[in-house]
């Protein structure tokens, strides 16, 4: 073929020819000024301009804006090109305008009116040009006024195959721009949609699975019937051979493209149910694994990419089914002598599909194998994108036994480490080192080695993690100061291991002050050599230290007060540090020891959560959906952490994590210390509250949004009402519940002064209630509000199956430079799914009878109120259910019925209630079809009487 | 999904560039100046994937041609490595044994080629035949004689 058609433009080659004989840069800019030039006279003056004209000027232009100048001119000539009836012409008006844009709303419109055209044109060539365009494109424009039009281009099986696929594609970027628009278009054609899979031409199926991959990740519901095609789709795929699919074999490997991509789909579900199905899957699975292993038909490395591109792909899916446990083992072996692999590619897809395998149960102990290796290719890779790899294999293959060797590695690996990944590996390193910790004394040392080496990447949230473990831990505190004391001696010491070292002396430095090296006068002196050197924040904690000493070590109290009266001190241009002289000096003054012991007395143990480390690293490393990372961060969460570090023996009052959070020292009696600046680790310097972050921070996962028996206790039994307020912020909830869908609206009230920034609602649901609940946000959540203003999210909630613990709302903003986030539950029950129904006598003892045994769930418990009919039938009839009269024989019963409204299948409940006024209990029985339902059902309603 | 396709010469010159997703001109210069910048000082035995940003980077070497993709960290990278080789391979097809410079002055073309295998940064079109064809026709329609090409579309089995 040649590429000099009958259309090639001699202007454009002789240009471009210039354009690369110019020897210098300034030549080429003077030569593209020079035809910048040229082209902009020819659209002034010549109007009637040639279409062949336009179309060689409009390509020079799109020339030029390859070689990096920007471009103000040609947007109409390319619009007036579009609607050529010259294809050429035509087709370079669309070149220009995807790959350049449109400057303004007007041309916008030119542009969605030629699409429009070429849409409805007869040309199918034309028609497919107009679908590129919108794929390429892809506005909210286009959205709204295309959207129903190309939907029937690609279910419309009289078009050309080409242009299904465009179709599908375009249709694909617009759902990806508005996918509210077309849900329902969705929802009505799922299973046609999913007949796509089927299509005898490859082509549109490869283009289909685009589209269909994308709504699934919108809502794999109404396309699930997609996957038994998939299924047997790529079984067929899988065990054909490379000459039955011609035109789609690549270098004697069958359809990678389209085999990856139905691997990737299934993916987006879970397992199927149906045996068969399953059965068809596995065996597709099992001759990949087995196709690895066969001689290769041909030596090129394409041949052994895409056979291998198809091997991870199923080795994804084998992860994410997790059911084949054998698979698992199987993969893990065949990809294990990839980890040596002379090509690179391998080593690094190996290594970080080894990063999921490793956190996995099944496969650890087969990834554990691979250490030596890894930590070699820790020290000796030459390629960075494998070194980094290797550190997160590390991190995930850690275990109990393994630890020490790992984290040594890993610290030495730092200190050479690329500066992108340092914080990140930092943080990594820290949560190892807490999570398998032998000993504190060890994990201490580890962490004060980590911040000396990791210097300026050691986050707050790692320093102070460690004070907070030696606060709380009385073995270690003294070799805690010890080490401190050590590192400070260095002659070139970080900021952060002062400010570790300043805050850890202060508290416990006594511990060390028995010997002459250590003696009170030289640790002062040790800190305060290095005082001035240091910023605001590391100097407002050094005076609190100072201040400390003066309690622990009476005799340095001149020697402190002297230094703190200077001048520089108590008139300190820096606010917060005058203030800490000033009035730390007074506090010292007042010559009352009793009080001063008690205001500077240790500081209390921190109540223990689960390590706020770990929701860091999400935050730092943020989980891809379904794939890979995830996975990572659920194997992070593994119990280790509170097996290993949980420090608080005795039982904290829970007034202490309020006290901690509003950051007024445990004993403030005296008025003189409203500063409360004792007990500031970090930087009231810039209004930051890192601590009582710290502490507040839920985790991602250990999060516990408040007592579940709170939000029982006021939203049960109604729809609406206050979820959290406190001084800042107001939440509010108005909810509606119509057969298995909920409506919920939920108020945001802004109480404080100043604007909420970053404003960011997230849905945390356990693995259980996701599975039951489908939550779909109908709008977004303000990112902002105003002081005063009430801003809402509207969530559509359906019911799909029962659950117990309701889901959570994380809500997260910053206020006034702090960061505040709050873990709430939604108020919605599986009750709220409830609908009343009658019944006859008859009916009602049939299916009592009916629904024993293990679908009955009953319980004893004391009531908790007068034991009052109209209380018991309130009661009941708002938790959803009808109270039928004149049932049980005993009058003083009370009996009901209802239906748990679940998508695809409803569930009927019966329920009896018996109180015994003699000892004041009642006794609940709950029977429904399905045990879950009722022992659900019985949980929300023991203790509402 | 990828995000984008970049071609560069060995001396950090740009020759294409398709963009599937909307940034600034400023931000796509950023990203054009610094991956350029990253892939040119990798050795040639590194392997073919760089984490970028919140992406991941696919490029190949071939001859003083660079062809770098960008896709998402959950995508195959094997595939997107693969994905460049099938337009080079289209590439050669169309030009016969494709160099450096016939991107350069058929800058158009290459880019229709890209366009048939790749629309929107999905995966459109894997068979070779099938591109070509697609192509051929295009061609057949530059020729602009409307009643000729009506008649070439027929044969081609397009209409």
């Amino acid at each position: 073929m040649s590429a000099k058609g009958p259309d090639s433009m001699k202007g454009l080659t002789i240009f471009i020819g210039d354009i690369r004989n110019c020897k210098s840069k300034e030549a080429e800019v003077k030569r593209i000024q020079k035809e910048l030039s040229n082209i902009r006279g020819k659209f002034k003056t010549d109007k009637g301009l040639e279409g062949y004209q336009k179309k060689k000027y409009v390509c020079k232009l799109l020339f030029i804006f390859l070689l990096g100048t920007e471009i103000d001119i040609g947007y109409q000539e390319a619009i007036n090109l579009l609607s050529s009836v010259k294809y050429s012409e035509k087709h370079i008006g669309y070149l220009f305008i995807t790959v350049l844009g449109t400057p303004t709303p007007e041309m916008e419109r030119s542009v969605l009116q030629a699409i429009r055209n070429d849409l409805r044109s007869r040309i199918s060539i034309n028609v497919s040009l107009a679908l590129q365009a919108v794929a390429n494109i892809g506005s909210e424009l286009m959205a709204q006024d295309l959207g129903h039009e190309i939907p029937q281009i690609l279910m419309n099986r009289s078009m050309d195959d080409f242009v299904r696929q465009n179709a599908a594609l375009s249709w694909l970027k617009l759902i990806r721009v508005q996918p509210a628009l077309f849900s329902g278009a969705i929802e009505e054609n799922g299973a046609q949609l999913g007949q796509l899979i089927n299509d005898k031409n490859l082509g549109v199926v490869t283009s289909a699975l685009g589209l269909l991959q994308e709504m699934a990740i919108h809502n794999p519901e109404p396309i699930k019937g997609a996957v038994g095609h998939a299924i047997s789709r790529l079984s067929k795929l899988v065990q054909g051979q490379p000459n039955e699919f011609e035109d789609y074999g690549y270098h004697f490997v069958v359809a990678p493209w389209l085999t990856v991509k139905l691997i990737r789909f299934l993916q987006y579900f879970s397992p199927p149910e149906d045996t068969l199905i399953r059965s068809r899957l596995n065996e597709a699975l099992d001759s990949i694994l087995n196709k690895v292993q066969e001689p290769p038909q041909s030596k090129k490395i394409y041949h052994s990419n895409a056979k291998n591109a198809i091997l991870f792909e199923a080795i994804y899916l084998i992860i994410h089914l997790e059911y084949e446990h054998a698979f698992m083992i199987r993969a893990c072996n065949h990809i294990g002598s990839f980890m040596q692999h002379k090509e690179a590619n391998l080593r690094y897809l190996t290594i970080e599909v080894m990063v999921l395998l490793g956190a996995s149960e099944i496969c650890h102990g087969a990834v554990v194998k691979h250490l030596e290796t890894v930590l070699t290719t820790l020290k000796t890779d030459r390629d960075i994108s494998i070194r980094q790899r290797c550190a997160d294999l590390l991190y995930s293959m850690c275990d109990h036994e393994n630890a020490e060797n790992i984290i040594s590695e890993l610290l030495s690996y730092l200190e050479k480490a690329d500066y992108a990944i340092r914080e990140e590996l930092v943080l990594k390193i820290a949560i190892l080192a807490e999570r398998f910790a032998v000993d504190f004394l060890w994990y201490v040392n580890s962490i004060l080695n980590l911040i000396r080496v990791g210097g300026d990447f050691v986050s707050e949230e790692v320093w102070h993690r460690v004070i907070q473990i030696v606060i709380n831990r009385e073995d270690i505190q003294g070799y805690a100061a010890k080490l401190c004391f050590e590192a400070l001696q260095a002659p070139a010491c970080h900021e952060t291991m002062l400010k570790v070292g300043g805050y850890i002396l202060g508290e416990f430095g006594n511990n060390i002050a028995g010997d002459p090296r250590s003696s009170p006068y030289i640790q002062f002196r040790l800190l305060h050599s290095k005082f001035l050197l240091c910023s605001h924040d590391t100097r407002a904690i050094l005076l609190s230290t100072y201040m400390k000493f003066m309690n622990l070590f009476p005799e340095l109290r001149p020697t402190i007060q002297a230094e703190m009266s200077k001048k520089n001190q108590i008139r300190n241009a820096n606010v917060e540090l005058q203030q800490r002289a000033v009035e730390y000096l007074s506090l010292s003054r007042i010559g009352n020891d009793a009080l001063l012991g008690k205001v500077l007395e240790e500081m209390p143990p921190f109540p223990e959560k689960e390590s706020s480390l770990m929701a860091m690293l999400r935050k730092k490393a943020p989980s891809v959906p379904l794939h890979k990372e995830d996975k990572i961060a659920s194997a992070g969460s593994s119990g280790d952490l509170q097996r290993h570090v949980n420090p608080s023996p005795q039982p904290v009052p829970s007034t202490l994590l309020e006290t901690a959070s509003k950051r007024s020292p445990p004993a403030s009696s005296t008025p003189v210390v409203q500063s409360a600046a004792l007990l500031e680790l970090g930087n009231s310097v810039n209004g930051n509250a890192p601590l009582s972050e710290l502490i507040l921070a839920p985790n991602l996962d250990g999060s516990e949004p408040g007592n579940i028996d709170d939000v029982k206790k006021d939203f049960l039994l109604k729809n609406n009402g206050v979820l959290f307020e406190n001084d800042l912020i107001q939440i509010g909830v108005k909810s509606e519940f119509t057969n298995r869908i909920g409506k919920l609206n939920i108020f945001f009230g802004n109480k404080s002064n100043s604007q909420l920034n970053n404003f960011e609602v997230a849905i945390i649901m356990s693995s259980d209630t996701s599975q039951a609940l489908q939550i779909t946000p109908q709008s977004n959540p303000p990112s902002t509000i105003a002081s005063g203003a009430q801003e809402q999210q509207v969530l559509q909630i359906e019911c799909l199956g029962s659950f117990r613990t309701p889901p959570s709302l994380d809500v997260t903003f910053l206020l006034a430079g702090g960061s505040n986030k709050y873990t709430l539950y939604i108020p919605v029950f599986l009750s709220k799914f409830l609908e009343s129904t009658q019944m006859s006598q008859d009916n009602f003892f049939a299916r009592w009878k009916l629904l024993a045994g293990d679908k009955e769930s009953q319980r004893i418990f004391p009531a908790t109120k007068k034991i009052d009919k109209s209380i018991v039938c309130n009661v009941l009839s708002s938790f959803g259910l009808a109270v039928l009269p004149d049932i049980d024989p005993n009058v003083s019963n009370y009996v009901s019925a209802g239906i748990v409204q679940i998508k695809d299948a409803p569930s009927g409940v019966l329920l009896r209630l018996e109180p015994n006024e003699v000892t004041n209990m009642y006794r609940l029985t709950i029977r429904s079809s399905k045990g879950s339902v009722s022992e659900t059902l019985q949980f929300l309603l023991t203790d509402q009487f | 999904m990828i995000e984008f396709m970049l071609l560069f010469s060995r001396q950090g010159k740009l020759r294409l560039q398709r963009w599937y997703s909307a940034l600034p001109v400023k931000e796509k210069k950023k990203i054009i100046r610094e991956l350029i910048a990253i892939i040119l000082t990798r050795k040639s035995k590194m392997c073919n994937f760089l984490e970028y940003r919140d992406k991941k980077i696919v490029y190949r070497r071939y001859a003083s041609l660079f062809f770098c993709c960008a896709i998402d960290k959950e995508d195959n990278e094997l595939l997107a490595l693969e994905i460049i080789h099938r337009f080079v391979e289209l590439l050669d097809k169309f030009f016969g044994s494709v160099c450096e410079l016939d991107v350069i002055f058929n800058f158009e073309k290459a880019y229709f080629m890209l366009d048939e295998l790749l629309l929107g940064g999905i995966v459109q079109e894997t068979s070779k035949s099938h591109v070509l064809k697609a192509i051929q026709c295009q061609e057949m329609m530059a020729d602009d004689a409307e009643t000729r090409t009506h008649a070439v579309l027929e044969e081609l089995g397009f209409s």
